[in-house]
């Protein structure tokens, strides 16, 4: 539709603004090309890098699919990918029910205290995910507090697997359906409601279909970062051997890089099929909130109210509990046979030589990621979803997008300094400073961010932009003046997510932080490795608070800055 | 889109820390010591080489390695220091390593030299694999002196120990076992041991902090750390097994096509001195120089002469192998047991 508005060529004396020539089109497709050209060189190639290992042996010299032929033939193959399907079936079916209830109660009701409950939910991301492993060893290992729960099954192992990658993937499940719910045209409701509609069925018909793409969205977000994760199988997982794990294995523990790369590539196809339903589900979708929408706000109504803030109390306790014992744990001097409280572990000096440095090193990262990724995330979402040129190159770039959260941390690390560190990238001089460690991390977390952006987007009607066509305004006017502002909730939302993940994010930087540019959750695994669990939880915290800090301040700039922008929302 | 990028290349070139000292010259070390190790080790190196600055990349051995050699093509190392002989003797036959015998060497025992021209390792320390037992947690299992008694059908499932492949800690146990008891009998024991195993853990001390802390009840791990957590006051002994214990030790090296090279070769004569042997002799109990004794309180009595004779370039040699077969027998089966 607005392709017929732009082609309509430009009288120059009706509207007369600053001469445009250069064409809409072109700018975009340039800007496309850019975007591309960008995630090809931070996505792309370092997988590339690692993955032609995977037709290589160990001598580099090329071998075709033999890796994949001595992969399938052991037999700890079968049992990991096994493992790592059922865990991830099992977390996405625990957490997907569990976080649309949640959403919908801080979107769809009028529970009290529903910022308290956002950010309650959201601990799990504040903290590096070791901390949790601590905190559940805190709760429910052999010498925790509340043992008995588990009835004799032991934590190392599925339980345990299971439990703390709920955990971990709440908030991120949560956070995709929030944005799917926050959007919606009150019009339908109040259509439907004046028509005597009953509640479910308007449940069924109109909040659902609405939140759909959120749902899916969300459920293969949870699946793949489940499948990828390898921290908390580590940690806990005892014996109970995952693919993420089998990786980590094979590149740490044998240096054997090209079955490293093989069970990367097998983690790649839950993200190809991701892709590729995404890609389905989207074409059924239609925009949510068009021209004419008028937002919707929930009325009291004790019985909905009151079920949802028992749920939504539960869940948020559930989550915030055993974190609270592992901070405790922190201040504890000999867990479990001295539990007198003390500040000396966190005297990190102690147990790391460059003290409280990697935090500050860390601060400077998760600045620079929050704000150079961001830019990049929204700016990058906005060209893939809202321009009509180069749909072919727009697919592309969205696929490449959507390829992060489908690699293991340790597999982006080491394509990064296969590819970064070869003699012949002139981009070698990036090695080794913080810079690649913020290339890194932004191409690390690019997905989540990028569907945060893309759910946000999809929900504002292409009707802007075409009246803005007709109008003669520029899409990157639109994009300043309108799109913009409409999803700054989701842009800050983004940006601390990326702010927070690169805060706790181990798996990649392992590999990639200097001698000046050690970073904090690098600190905490140096720590919980030397034993110091105490530090490690310590460190953890400070992280956490500094996290939770950057949240409140979110919060309240949302109130006061955000408040007046968002305010056509309301009546 | 160009001028953010642009701008922010910038932000990064500032925010990366500039260089400090026009004078002294940067001495990238890559390093598997433990954190607390760092401090002072900079500081006698600063002192010995002063046109030096020491700084180091720190990570597991597992991780250091993975890195030294993904790095291969255009190492960033200056020299390694305080990294598991069997990973040198890996950087050793890919030609990674520069040739340099550091001064002093001959003064130094035996086992610590590198056996082979041309020499490129200098050994720094040895550290055992011991048995940490948490005498409270016991419930009635009798304290072991062998290790046979880890079979009593009382510890299942109540053991851990470092995973060969992860840990250098793990690797050497079981090259320790299949050495003293031989191939066959060696396999033999660790299939009854995996009956008792409760995880393979990724790292070379952590068995013995789960020990300590009761959370297991016996940890297999590194002697030094069994020592430190019973001074810490964890209810543990710490066991040499009568039939000796396996060892490997941590060693330096100059890295080939270093940019540094004189400076590397000074601080590799560091490494040979009986000062650096002193300050090795801080964390490790066994040390390079023949005349440099400090052993830590409760650490175990006999451990010296419970090493066995162990041939480290067996080690290097037969790895792939040894984890290979041990992979078969005992991953396959890694399903949850309890």
């Amino acid at each position: 539709m607005s392709d017929a508005v732009q082609e309509v060529p430009l009288t120059g004396s009706l509207v007369a603004p600053r001469p445009l020539r250069i064409g809409e089109r072109q700018v975009g497709a340039t800007l496309v090309l850019a975007l591309c050209a960008i995630l090809v060189l931070i996505i792309g190639l370092p997988l590339w890098a690692l993955l032609s290992k995977s037709v290589e042996n160990t001598e580099g010299h090329f071998v075709g699919l033999a890796n994949f032929v001595t992969y399938a033939t052991t037999p700890t193959l079968v049992a990991s990918l096994v493992n790592s399907l059922f865990v991830a079936a099992t977390t996405t079916a625990l957490v997907i029910p569990l976080a649309f209830a949640y959403a919908y109660a801080l979107c769809r009701s009028r529970i009290p205290g529903k910022g308290l409950f956002y950010a309650a939910a959201m601990v799990p991301v504040f903290a590096p995910s070791l901390l949790s492993g601590l905190a559940l060893i805190y709760v429910f290992g052999n010498q925790g507090l509340l043992k008995s729960w588990l009835m004799g099954a032991s934590l190392y192992g599925p339980v345990g697997v299971i439990a703390a990658e709920s955990l971990y993937c709440f908030p991120h499940a949560m956070l995709i359906m929030v944005t799917a719910l926050a959007l919606s045209d009150g019009r339908l409701r109040e259509a439907a409601e004046a028509l005597g509609t009953s509640r479910w069925r308007i449940f069924r018909t109109i909040t659902l279909p609405a939140a759909r793409y959120g749902v899916i969205s969300a459920s293969f977000v949870v699946f793949t970062l489940v499948i990828t994760d390898f921290g908390i199988p580590k940690v806990i997982g005892g014996q109970f051997s995952v693919l993420a794990t089998d990786a980590y294995r094979q590149v740490v523990g044998q240096q054997n890089f090209p079955m490293g790369a093989v069970v990367g590539i097998i983690l790649l196809v839950p993200a190809v099929i991701a892709f590729f339903i995404d890609r389905a589900a989207q074409k059924r979708q239609s925009a949510m909130l068009s021209a004419r929408a008028v937002p919707y706000s929930p009325k009291p109504e004790r019985r909905r109210d009151t079920v949802l803030l028992i749920l939504v109390s539960l869940v948020a306790f559930t989550i915030v509990a055993p974190y609270a014992i592992a901070v405790w744990g922190s201040f504890v001097r000999y867990w479990p046979y001295n539990l007198s409280l003390t500040l000396n572990n966190y005297d990190f000096s102690t147990v790391e030589p460059s003290g409280w440095e990697p935090y500050r090193n860390s601060l400077m990262l998760a600045g620079l990621t929050a704000i150079i990724g961001t830019t990049l995330i929204f700016c990058g979402a906005y060209l893939v979803e809202k321009l009509k040129a180069v749909p072919h190159l727009r697919a592309f770039a969205h696929f490449l997008a959507m390829l992060p959260m489908a690699v293991p941390g340790l597999v982006l690390g080491l394509g990064y300094v296969f590819f970064y560190n070869a003699i012949w990238n002139p981009l070698g001089f990036l090695y080794g400073t913080l810079a690649i460690l913020v290339i890194n991390t932004i191409a690390h977390f690019y997905t989540v961010g990028h569907i945060t952006a893309l759910t946000s987007l999809k929900q504002i009607d292409s009707e802007f932009e075409a009246v803005s066509a007709s109008l003669k305004v520029p899409f990157w006017t639109t994009f300043r003046r309108v799109t913009a502002p409409i999803c700054m909730p989701a842009i800050l939302d983004i940006a601390v997510y990326v702010f927070v993940n690169a805060m706790t994010t181990v798996s990649a930087v392992i590999f990639l932080y200097g001698a000046d540019t050690k970073l904090a959750s690098i600190a905490i695994v140096h720590m919980d490795e030397a034993g110091a669990v105490a530090s490690a939880a310590g460190m953890a915290t400070v992280i956490m608070l500094t996290a939770i800090a950057v949240k409140l301040l979110h919060i309240a700039l949302d109130r006061l800055v955000f408040g007046r922008l968002q305010r056509w929302r309301q009546r | 889109m160009k001028s953010w990028f642009a701008s922010c290349l910038v932000a990064i070139s500032l925010a990366t820390p500039g260089i400090a000292y026009a004078q002294k010259t940067k001495v990238t070390i890559y390093t598997a010591l433990e954190n607390d190790q760092l401090g002072p080790f900079k500081a006698s190196i600063e002192k010995a080489v002063p046109e030096a600055e020491v700084v180091w990349v720190r990570d597991s051995t597992g991780v250091i390695t993975a890195r030294f050699l993904a790095e291969k093509d255009n190492p960033r190392a200056d020299m390694v220091i305080g990294l598991a002989a069997s990973s040198l003797l890996a950087f050793e036959k890919a030609g990674l390593l520069e040739t340099y015998k550091p001064a002093g060497v001959d003064k130094l025992k035996e086992p610590f030299r590198d056996p082979k021209e041309p020499y490129t390792w200098t050994g720094m320390d040895a550290y055992l694999g011991v048995v940490c037992f948490n005498t409270a947690e016991a419930k009635g299992v009798p304290v072991p002196s062998s290790w046979k008694d880890l079979l009593v059908p009382g510890l299942k499932g109540k053991i851990v120990m470092p995973h060969p492949a992860s840990s250098g800690t793990g690797y050497l146990m079981v090259a320790g076992w299949l050495q003293t008891m031989g191939e066959a009998e060696g396999w033999k024991f660790m299939d009854g041991l995996h009956e008792n195993i409760a995880a393979y853990l990724h790292s070379g001390s952590a068995p013995c902090v789960q020990a300590a802390r009761g959370e297991r009840v016996v940890g297999l791990a590194l002697d030094m750390r069994g020592a430190s957590e019973k001074t810490k006051g964890a209810p543990i002994e710490v066991i040499i097994p009568k039939e000796g214990v396996g060892w490997e030790m941590e060693a330096s090296a100059i890295v080939k096509g270093t940019k540094n090279l004189a400076i590397a070769k000074k601080v590799a004569d560091w490494g040979a001195t009986k000062e650096a042997s002193e300050l090795y002799s801080k964390t490790y109990a066994i040390v390079a120089a023949p005349d440099v004794k400090n052993t830590p309180p409760n650490y175990p009595a006999g451990a010296e002469a419970g090493m066995i004779k162990n041939d480290l370039s067996w080690m290097a040699e037969n790895r792939d192998r040894v984890l290979a077969e041990w992979s078969k027998r005992y991953e396959s089966k890694a399903a949850p047991k309890n």
